[in-house]
């Protein structure tokens, strides 16, 4: 149906939430990506098959990533007057087991994660009480959902409906208080006071740089021009990062809404969405909500019967790292090479196809329905003074609990990497954490209670990013940390300016010199004076932080460099040239395991046998390809590695 | 005319236009390498790079991309853009090392010698050939491919340019001289794009001047009589 006034709205609101909540059992299954590549396919329709033996009715959804990624997959149930339940590690062998049991009002204790007896509502600004009044047995010692160390510090803006909703189902969004915000800018507000309550909200933009959202649209609205565009950045390309593609697979409407609402506000009619064409899933998941959107006059002509039109398409990257970049994306859609080129006239007044047009990534359009709905005095409640709201992470690497989380700006890296992480797993030493994609830097562990936002992190050489964030422990070494993501980035730079492009490859190659122990010690000096060069001689933002991976592990980890330079070791052992191999001759039972593991054949000695004492093994250095093959195959640690 | 400062000195541009050319009409230089009047800036060498300050603020940018605006002051000589400079044409040399120009730039801003491994390349990237085919000849035969450290301006897969007209501008504008030009008897070859074609001969003088494919195109881009090139340059004058 058409939603054209406020009260087509509620009815709509009406009947998202019947499917929300509705009245029976309901199992949810998190299928985002994360979910899916550890077999939720296979649990749904195990599931599936469950529920059409059980005599009750039982409703089955699909849902998004709700960001213990590690833990998938999750399923959760639902049943009126009971807490829900969430399991984690699902296989679909334990589906029957956990169908049958709730149907006995117990639970399956060893995947049970955790409960919850109430839901948050933040867009609207309250609780959705769960009015509990029967326990099932076995959950009394599951801890509810906020006490759960992982969930506990964080606070979901941006996350708020993954993993809530199910992201096909429109009027499931709009039972959680979306598409609310739209109307009240449509009919409540003027374009100018809203751009103002996004100004003095203090968003920032989420895509790394950081540039003040209400700023930026302020300028693109002001800049003359008949047609405008609006356009949002789903290019997101660094490693180990996904907080966008969760949003997208989860609650793409969240998006959709908040880009409707700064085409009103800028005056712009026609949107582009540039995603990239990796992500499948969130292709798929955006074209049914544009579609959904425009069939029921929530986008498209004469929206929500304000008058207003926007027409939103869908553009697919094709995989280049740089089009991420805000002038590359437009070339990218104008059909031309994705090369980034000068920016001393802003995209605001010369953008796409020379028109004025207004760039935000994903995140930062999720935030704006929050925004015009709490209003900007509660936003930037939230926050530290230079940076408001909060920021999704991807924490990944050496870290216990790996996933997306979603903190207030501010939240300091011990608070994300050991109470939301719960620190470095088999009781190994925290080193460093690598914010901000491939150009961001290292911080020390000198650092650690540094409050995280977007100036503390440009501070210290790192950057904000679009929050991917990696941690090390001491088995990483900073040279081949710097190495691989300036084999990134010299692979990933367009190539245009020589500075980029033959200033990533000499960084790289002095890496791998010191890295295979042909370093000198003019080499950090050489890498300083090309991190200068790259970083302010090149065009675009990508050239502009390419260096800071190799300036930061310098910075705090030049003992590290040192160490490889000097006397040719590699401290934590990673950096395959420097490891020496050798046999602990009074340690070695002459088992023979080791020979047999050896593809060089670089082993030699004669095996123990009943009869024989056999002969000492030996490793020749000069066929040792340092693989660590008969490390592996050691069962007594007779094999040492220096 | 729009006024500004280059080095103290005052100076003017027109609107749209850029600092370098301004630059380089007031007799100030700024060494470049991708840049070329009759074509779009690019910015792609960076070696133009100059200190501009507007509205007090400092930065450190190309001079070809940078546009003409009234009241900023560029500074072409200041330490940070010499040492700059000095880096990338070291970048370069040690990219091209067997480049004449870039070996005499380089000598010229205090280079002697590169801290890094030679590569065996000729072309420095500029793009100049393939920007020239763009815009001036429209022919678009070559194109940048490839990205990062692979990048390569090359015909369409590698193989022979079949675009090409063999008018030869690339060949011209090439600033280290890398793409070659051959004529023999009735053929001209554009080395680089793996071209050959046929020429005309002139009616009066008997001479061939000019590849068949490049004389239709110019005719029909400006428009001439069909007899026009019947007769070639020289004794058309």
């Amino acid at each position: 149906m058409k939603i054209q006034t406020k009260n087509d709205l509620e009815k709509t609101r009406e009947e998202g939430l019947k499917s929300l909540y509705p009245g029976a059992i309901k199992i949810s299954v998190g299928m985002a990506t994360c979910g899916l590549s550890t077999g939720a396919g296979k649990v749904y329709e195990a599931i599936e098959k469950e529920i059409g033996k059980a005599k009750v009715p039982i409703r089955l959804e699909r849902t998004g990533c709700i960001g213990f990624c590690q833990r998938e997959p999750v399923v959760d149930i639902l049943e009126p007057g009971k807490p829900r339940i969430f399991y984690q590690g699902v296989t679909p062998e334990r589906c029957g087991e956990l169908v049958e049991k709730w149907l006995e009002d117990r639970v399956v204790e060893d995947l049970l994660f955790c409960k919850m007896e109430k839901e948050d509502r933040i867009l609207e600004g309250g609780v959705k009480d769960y009015a509990i009044q029967k326990i099932p047995s076995g959950i009394d010692g599951t801890p509810n959902y906020h006490q759960v160390p992982f969930y506990g510090k964080q606070l979901k803006i941006a996350l708020r409906n993954c993993g809530f909703i199910n992201p096909d189902h429109v009027e499931e969004y709009i039972a959680r208080g979306g598409y609310f915000s739209l109307y009240k800018a449509l009919f409540e507000m003027k374009p100018e006071e809203i751009i103002e309550e996004v100004k003095r909200s203090g968003l920032r933009g989420r895509g790394g740089a950081g540039f003040p959202t209400g700023a930026k649209w302020e300028a693109c609205q002001k800049a003359k021009g008949d047609r405008k565009f609006i356009l949002c950045n789903a290019d997101e390309g660094d490693p180990g990062a996904y907080m966008d593609r969760s949003i997208l697979e989860g609650d793409p409407h969240s998006v959709i809404e908040g880009m409707i609402i700064g085409a009103y506000a800028i005056g712009a009619h026609e949107g582009f969405i540039y995603v990239r064409d990796e992500y499948p899933l969130a292709i798929q998941k955006l074209k049914i909500a544009i579609g959904q959107a425009e069939e029921a006059g929530l986008l498209g002509g004469n929206i929500l019967g304000s008058g207003f039109s926007l027409k939103i398409n869908l553009f697919r990257g094709g995989g280049a790292f740089v089009c991420g970049e805000s002038t590359a994306l437009m070339a990218s859609i104008e059909g031309k090479v994705g090369e980034p080129r000068a920016k001393h006239i802003h995209t605001t007044e010369s953008g796409l196809w020379d028109k004025p047009s207004n760039l935000n990534n994903v995140e930062t359009w999720n935030n704006i329905p929050i925004v015009v709905s709490r209003g900007a005095e509660w936003y930037s409640k939230i926050g530290t003074t230079g940076s408001k709201g909060t920021k999704v992470f991807s924490i990944v690497g050496k870290v216990k609990n790996t996933g997306l989380i979603e903190v207030p700006m501010g939240a300091t890296l011990r608070e994300i990497v050991y109470d939301i992480g719960g620190g470095i797993p088999d009781g190994k030493k925290f080193k460093a954490v690598q914010t901000g994609g491939p150009s961001g830097g290292c911080i020390p562990e000198s650092l650690i209670d540094m409050p995280v936002d977007y100036d503390q992190l440009t501070e210290v050489g790192s950057m904000m990013g679009s929050g991917g964030m990696i941690v090390m422990d001491e088995s990483t070494c900073m040279v081949d940390v710097a190495k691989y993501f300036m084999n990134f980035l010299k692979s990933e730079s367009c190539g245009k300016c020589t500075s980029c492009r033959e200033g990533t490859k000499r960084m790289h190659e002095i890496l791998t010199e010191i890295a295979e122990g042909r370093g000198t010690t003019d080499h950090i000096e050489l890498l300083k004076e090309l991190g200068w060069v790259t970083a302010e001689a090149s065009l675009c933002q990508l050239g502009a932080t390419a260096p800071n991976p190799v300036l930061s592990t310098i910075r705090y980890f030049q003992d590290e460099y040192e160490e490889h330079i000097i006397n040719k070791r590699c401290p934590a052992k990673v950096c395959r040239a420097l490891l020496r191999y050798q046999i602990l001759s009074d340690v070695c039972k002459r088992c023979g395991k080791c020979i047999k593991a050896c593809p060089a054949e670089a082993i030699t000695g004669k095996k123990k046998t009943k009869k024989e004492p056999g002969e000492a093994f030996k490793i020749d250095v000069e066929k040792c390809i340092k693989c660590g093959m008969c490390f592996e195959a050691c069962k007594f640690e007779a094999i040492e590695v220096e | 005319m729009i006024p500004f400062k280059i080095d103290g000195q005052p100076v003017e541009g027109r609107d749209g236009g850029n600092v370098l050319e301004v630059a380089m009409d007031a007799g100030i230089d700024i060494p470049h390498l991708c840049y070329h009047e009759s074509v779009k800036s690019y910015g792609a060498c960076r070696l133009c790079l100059v200190e501009v300050v507007r509205r007090g603020k400092s930065k450190m940018t190309t001079s070809c991309t940078y546009p003409v605006m009234g009241g900023i002051e560029v500074f072409t000589r200041t330490e940070k853009v010499l040492r700059a400079r000095k880096m990338i044409i070291e970048l370069i040399l040690a990219m091209c090392p067997g480049d004449k120009l870039i070996q005499d730039m380089a000598r010229e801003m205090g280079v002697d010698g590169v801290r890094f491994k030679k590569d065996e390349k000729d072309c420095i990237l500029c793009g100049l050939c393939g920007r020239v085919c763009e815009e001036v000849v429209g022919a678009n035969a070559i194109q940048f491919a490839f990205r990062g450290d692979r990048r390569e301006m090359i015909p369409p897969f590698q193989g022979e340019a079949m675009s090409c007209i063999a008018c030869g501008a690339c060949v011209i504008a090439c600033p280290v001289d890398v793409i070659g030009m051959r004529e023999e008897g009735d053929e001209r070859t554009i080395v680089r794009w793996k071209r050959t074609l046929k020429m005309k001969k002139c009616k009066v003088c008997g001479n061939y001047f000019a590849p068949w494919f490049q004389l239709e195109k110019f005719k029909e881009q400006a428009k001439l009589s069909k007899d026009f090139f019947d007769v070639c340059y020289t004794c058309r004058t």
